[in-house]
């Protein structure tokens, strides 16, 4: 058969599949025309891309035949799900799941961060002093003016500022954690050293500000956002961890692969560290810079950890087959 | 065996994909127009923000972790796996088995970039990059992604002319390719050299009839002597 006689015999079928390719590719909804067909019609179209192709047509034809399956191809394998449903299921079951999966890594990389923070805290309520060897000095005077029950403004902040610091959390917090998760594929080295010095600075803050008589308005003020922020640190550390290790005993896979899946199976977690940190810059904005009595900030502070706690350690267990 | 940056993929329906690997440097200055264009965002939105005061610069920071993480996310799912610095340059991702670019593949690829940013100026991507044969960095590796050049639609051009004759000899596979390949690209050659090759075909033949000759048969072989295609 002669290329041009093959065409004139085929076209139909591919402008009808034209069609309803067009229709599938579209965003809603796709029309039930021609939908039965469909399947059929990407069947003959790759046994008639692989005549052309024995026959030698002209290449045109072969690659626009061969550009014509690859599109139906992607959309008869499209995995179609709504989206609402998928993210109520992964808040649901996913990410606990996905945390709990991996607790060991999170577990090491909590360890890492709560041992340096106590380490430095206690060489510092034995020397004073060592504050400056974690903390600059700018750093120890903004601390100071933050807290200090003399030094600070005592007069609430204004909205405009709420907004301008929940921007700052954003931009701030969430770009460390990736930073951390990122980092731990350097052989775990990044990661490590993120939650060593994020404990460091941490212990080093608690314990300077506790010398200096200033530890109520810190606690009170850290204690609520520090549920979903400090959690959700421990976590992109795991996942960097987990990261690195893969990185460096991948067991009996190819490094190359056991990245991948260590990769594939840290996302999930990160979905869920994006989402702590966006609902931990909100409170640290907006809840955690309004003065009130200490017994309601540190009630709401440890329902906010008791929560989140519940949440990871018993959210989607019936469900899972863990 | 061939040395190439060609990236040949097996599918499961029998065919085979060829993409081009895009190697560093067109993909640092796709990168480079990314960064100018962030940059570019940034400012144009911050001028009406500034005048906003305490809300505005929080948007702003909000802005700016948008841009600095999602911004190559956020496109390459617009546009299949095409940021506009990739566009401008004609690079696309796709996974490593030629499919499309997934959310989650998109987003190991990014999120992994500070890893390959370290210490300075992408100095461990760049030498993951050469290592890997497949040119990929350390986030392309973890996604299984790779960077391709996004190849050229074919353009069906004829050679002008009226009229097809039949060749004066059996006609094998391999011959009716080259017909074939010839009547596609001759409109990109100079004549010269065009009649160059025809010279090859038809040696005992003057140049100007010889190429007409093997327009004729070459149109004899696509079997339509009136012209029009898909």
């Amino acid at each position: 058969m002669r290329q041009s006689q093959f065409e004139l015999r085929y076209r139909p079928l591919w402008e009808r599949l034209e069609t309803t390719l067009k229709g599938l590719e579209g965003v809603g909804k796709p029309p039930a025309e021609n939908l039965s067909a469909f399947a059929a019609d990407y069947q003959s179209l790759c046994h008639q891309l692989a005549l052309a192709r024995e026959r030698g047509y002209s290449l045109a034809l072969q690659s626009y035949l061969n550009d014509l399956m690859l599109r139906a191809h992607r959309q008869l394998y499209r995995h179609r799900a709504p989206l609402l449903p998928r993210l109520a299921a992964f808040f649901a079951r996913g990410f606990p799941q996905a945390v709990r999966r991996q607790w060991r890594w999170h577990l090491i990389s909590t360890l890492a961060f709560v041992l340096s923070a106590a380490l430095v805290w206690g060489l510092i309520q034995h020397d004073p002093e060592l504050v400056h060897t974690v903390v600059g000095p700018d750093q120890v005077a903004d601390l100071e003016e933050m807290y200090h029950p003399d030094l600070r403004d005592t007069g609430d902040r204004g909205r405009a500022d709420d907004v301008m610091m929940f921007g700052y959390y954003i931009y701030n917090n969430i770009g460390i954690a990736f930073r951390t998760f990122a980092g731990g594929l350097l052989l775990g080295v990044g990661a490590l050293l993120a939650m060593l010095f994020n404990g460091s600075f941490f212990g080093a803050a608690a314990a300077h500000l506790s010398l200096a008589g200033a530890s109520q308005p810190f606690f009170t003020f850290v204690i609520a956002h520090g549920a979903p922020e400090l959690t959700a640190i421990m976590l992109a550390g795991g996942c960097g961890l987990r990261l690195g290790w893969s990185v460096l005993a991948p067991g009996s896979w190819s490094r190359v692969d056991a990245v991948r899946r260590a990769a594939g199976e840290c996302l999930p977690v990160m979905y869920g560290v994006f989402v702590l940190l966006v609902i931990a810059a909100f409170i640290e904005a907006f809840w955690s810079s309004r003065e009130l009595a200490p017994q309601i900030k540190y009630g709401v502070g440890a329902a906010c950890w008791g929560v989140l706690y519940l949440y990871l350690f018993l959210a989607g267990r019936r469900h899972g087959s863990e | 065996m061939r040395i190439d940056d060609q990236l040949h993929i097996d599918t499961p329906e029998g065919a085979r994909l060829s993409l081009s690997l895009a190697g560093p440097i067109p993909r640092a200055l796709a990168y480079g127009l990314d960064l100018a264009l962030r940059g570019l965002i940034l400012f144009l939105v911050s001028i009406p923000l500034m005048l906003m005061g305490g809300h505005g610069y929080g948007l702003y920071l909000v802005l700016m972790f948008l841009l600095e993480w999602f911004y190559p996310v956020f496109f390459e799912m617009l546009w299949q796996g095409r940021t506009p610095g990739k566009r401008a340059m004609k690079l696309a991702v796709v996974h490593g088995n030629g499919a499309p670019l997934s959310l989650n593949g998109s987003l190991v690829r990014n999120l992994l970039r500070t890893a390959d940013l370290f210490p300075i100026a992408y100095l461990t991507g760049f030498v993951v990059m050469l290592i890997s044969p497949r040119l990929q960095r350390l986030g392309d590796l973890a996604a299984d992604t790779v960077v391709i050049h996004v190849p050229e639609p074919l353009q069906a051009q004829r050679s002008p002319g009226e009229g097809s004759e039949a060749p004066d000899w059996p006609l094998s596979r391999d011959d009716q390719l080259v017909l074939l390949a010839f009547s596609e690209r001759a409109p990109g050659l100079s004549r010269q050299r065009q009649e160059e090759l025809a010279r090859l075909a038809f040696p005992e033949q003057p140049p100007p009839a010889a190429l007409e000759k093997l327009r004729r048969v070459a149109r004899h072989v696509l079997g339509d002597p009136g012209g029009g295609r898909p």
